[in-house]
């Protein structure tokens, strides 16, 4: 097990100050007749306000991780807490409502959803979480201009450019203000200027909200925006540290 | 939320959904006016069934309708049929009285129904003072003479003012005996009618059979088929109560008539299902596909944390509001048909002159009604909201992470 902590003093583990806390977790899943190891008894902490990296070779289980923290997928072993919610053993409904309450994601193809306009998007979640319309339409408007897109509310997926769709949904991830945003290669279908630009709103939400901010990636660019980042290798921790230091085990 | 995901999900694909959607008016269309012809051709069945003879009600002794017998009387019959006129408002009530005997002619005798009815209101509640082919119908409520079944003269041998005897048992018990001149001969196109009825006037009849002012009925005929109901419960008001009398509608009166319907519509009914198990097919398809299709989609949304059964609503509600924009148009464009077709009718063709020699018309009308515009959409509706169930229920099993790997 390769569990590496970059706190010089650990935080007490179900405290406000720890947003994520993995402990000995274990993934493997099936590709076809082959059983493949995701996730090899990680264990890590992160805490509130972070902008951590998760970084590694294709299949290195960055995904896996993002995805098990997420509750999109369910550890096999292993203790995962996020903002105070144990997620490990959470049936299917309960997963969801943490995710409705708890997490943001942002996703490598944009994934908005195509009938609705920006606006709509970014106003979705609060929808489902019943957040008054009033309300909602604000904090919209308010979103969508802090992503650099105020006056596009309107316009539909189709009719935005890659950068323009990504940071859509960075605003929908962030308007419900949730404990912890989680990016799966936010950066792979843009432009190096746009992916510059991405990552330049993601420091500056991510010090302006305080919101802890968790990005799988292999960009080294990307990582030398972030102030923590772990790195793995077939599913187990092998570094974690600034990106400056961060180093094989 | 669900339902602005499912109206802008539903024109995605504007061509698939309005070909699904078409299926469902063409079914709604057919369905409207199908139903509508069912129920016209239901109230000509029953208007021709209940014309010639029995009426839409009768007063009767409360045994009648069982023993059939001449003691299970209605007395005064005709002073309770002028009170139902005058409290009705409604002329189209008329006494009678009924009893089996002996017809004899010079030649030959035949056991007969003796029908004794009032002239001047029988017309009102029977088609048969219509349906005298010879001579004339009755005229005098105490003349003795008789209109005869054509099949009944013919075997008896009689024609036209000629004479003959009936027998039978008075009502007292004592020999009832009359002698009656033929004045005109009917033809019903119910054979057993005019094999063996003969109709004379009340007064003669009361004579013969020993019935002083006693009837057997009082035939009511309210002025139409759906006013039946209230009709009935205004003459239990009015007749005498704490007596023996009993008033019975058609369906009482006719129950086979009730049957042969209830039949048709159980046939009729399994074609509509078939058609309706079509659309739903149509729908289940087309809802499959489109599910499919955004299965990523579904995986993201689900990623973001809304539940399976929440999806599964919104696939539920698209299929609905295809339904409603299904049966708005089926209904609108099943009327117009109606209108269109109401004006001509639909002609007999063949048997045209055979309804007319039977005094039916010779042009099928649909009939209007609220129910045959909207059993068949409401139920082309459920039937596509069950289809849809199976694609909705399919995403309760959807992990996100699998969906949005889908292609």
């Amino acid at each position: 097990m390769a569990s590496v902590s970059a706190a010089e003093s650990t935080p007490v583990v179900g405290s406000p100050e720890v947003t994520v806390e993995c402990v000995d977790v274990c993934k493997t899943y099936r590709q076809g007749d082959l059983e493949v190891v995701g996730l090899d008894h990680v264990s890590l902490t992160i805490e509130k306000g972070e902008f951590v990296s998760l970084s590694a070779p294709s299949g290195g289980g960055k995904t896996t991780l993002l995805n098990t923290i997420g509750g999109l997928d369910p550890p096999d072993s292993g203790r995962i807490t996020v903002a105070g919610t144990r997620v490990d053993g959470l049936g299917k409904a309960e997963r969801a409502r943490l995710r409705l309450e708890k997490i943001g994601f942002v996703f490598q193809a944009y994934n908005l959803i195509p009938v609705l306009t920006a606006r709509e998007n970014v106003e979705f979640v609060m929808q489902v979480q019943g957040v008054a319309t009033a309300t909602r339409r604000d904090r919209a408007s308010a979103v969508l201009a802090q992503v650099g897109l105020d006056g596009l509310g309107d316009r539909r997926p189709t009719q935005m450019s890659g950068g323009q769709q990504q940071r859509v949904a960075v605003a929908r991830a962030i308007a419900s203000e949730p404990a912890i945003v989680l990016a799966d290669e936010p950066t792979a279908n843009l432009d190096s200027s746009s992916s510059q630009q991405l990552m330049e709103l993601f420091v500056e939400l991510n010090e302006s909200l305080g919101s802890t901010f968790v990005i799988a990636t292999h960009d080294l660019q990307v990582m030398g925006y972030t102030r923590r980042q772990v790195r793995l290798l077939d599913g187990r921790i092998v570094g974690d540290g600034p990106p400056e230091t961060a180093s094989h085990s | 939320m669900e339902f602005q995901l499912a109206w802008r999900n539903l024109w995605r694909q504007p061509r698939r959904t309005w070909l699904t959607t078409g299926a469902m008016v063409f079914c709604n269309v057919i369905l409207v006016f199908l139903v509508s012809l069912q129920l016209g051709m239901y109230q000509l069945m029953i208007d021709s069934s209940l014309r010639p003879f029995v009426g839409h009600l009768q007063v009767q002794h409360e045994d009648f309708l069982e023993g059939q017998k001449l003691r299970q009387v209605v007395p005064a019959a005709a002073t309770v049929a002028a009170d139902l006129r005058s409290n009705l408002q409604l002329e189209t009530v008329s006494a009678r009285g009924q009893a089996f005997g002996l017809a004899s002619s010079e030649e030959r005798s035949y056991g007969v129904a003796v029908v004794g009815v009032d002239p001047l209101f029988e017309p009102g509640v029977s088609s048969l003072p219509g349906l005298v082919r010879q001579g004339r119908y009755l005229e005098s409520f105490d003349a003795q003479e008789a209109v005869v079944g054509a099949l009944l003269a013919h075997n008896l041998r009689v024609g036209l003012g000629e004479e003959i005897t009936i027998l039978g048992s008075g009502r007292d018990g004592s020999f009832a005996a009359g002698v009656l001149t033929i004045v005109g001969f009917f033809e019903s196109g119910i054979s057993d009618l005019d094999r063996s009825a003969l109709h004379i006037p009340l007064g003669a009849f009361q004579e013969i059979f020993a019935m002083e002012s006693a009837g057997h009925s009082v035939v009511v005929t309210a002025p139409s088929l759906f006013e039946v109901d209230i009709v009935k419960q205004r003459v239990e008001q009015t007749i005498p109560s704490g007596g023996d009398l009993a008033v019975r509608d058609w369906n009482a009166l006719e129950p086979g008539l009730r049957q042969a319907i209830q039949s048709d519509i159980a046939s009729a009914w399994f074609m509509y299902a078939v058609l309706i198990v079509l659309v739903a097919f149509s729908v289940l398809n087309t809802q499959l596909m489109s599910v499919l299709e955004r299965t990523k989609e579904f995986g993201v949304v689900m990623a973001l944390g809304i539940t399976p059964s929440r999806l599964g609503r919104v696939v539920l509600l698209e299929t609905t509001l295809m339904g409603v924009i299904g049966a708005v148009l089926g209904m609108v464009l099943g009327v117009a048909l109606l209108l269109a077709i109401g004006r001509t009718g639909i002609p007999l063709g063949s048997i045209e002159e055979l309804a007319a020699q039977y005094n039916l018309p010779s042009v099928i009308y649909p009939r209007f009604s609220w129910i045959g515009l909207v059993a068949g959409p409401l139920m082309v509706m459920m039937g596509s909201i069950c289809a849809a169930l199976y694609p909705a229920f399919r995403l309760r099993r959807l992990e996100p992470v699998d969906a949005m790997r889908s292609a």
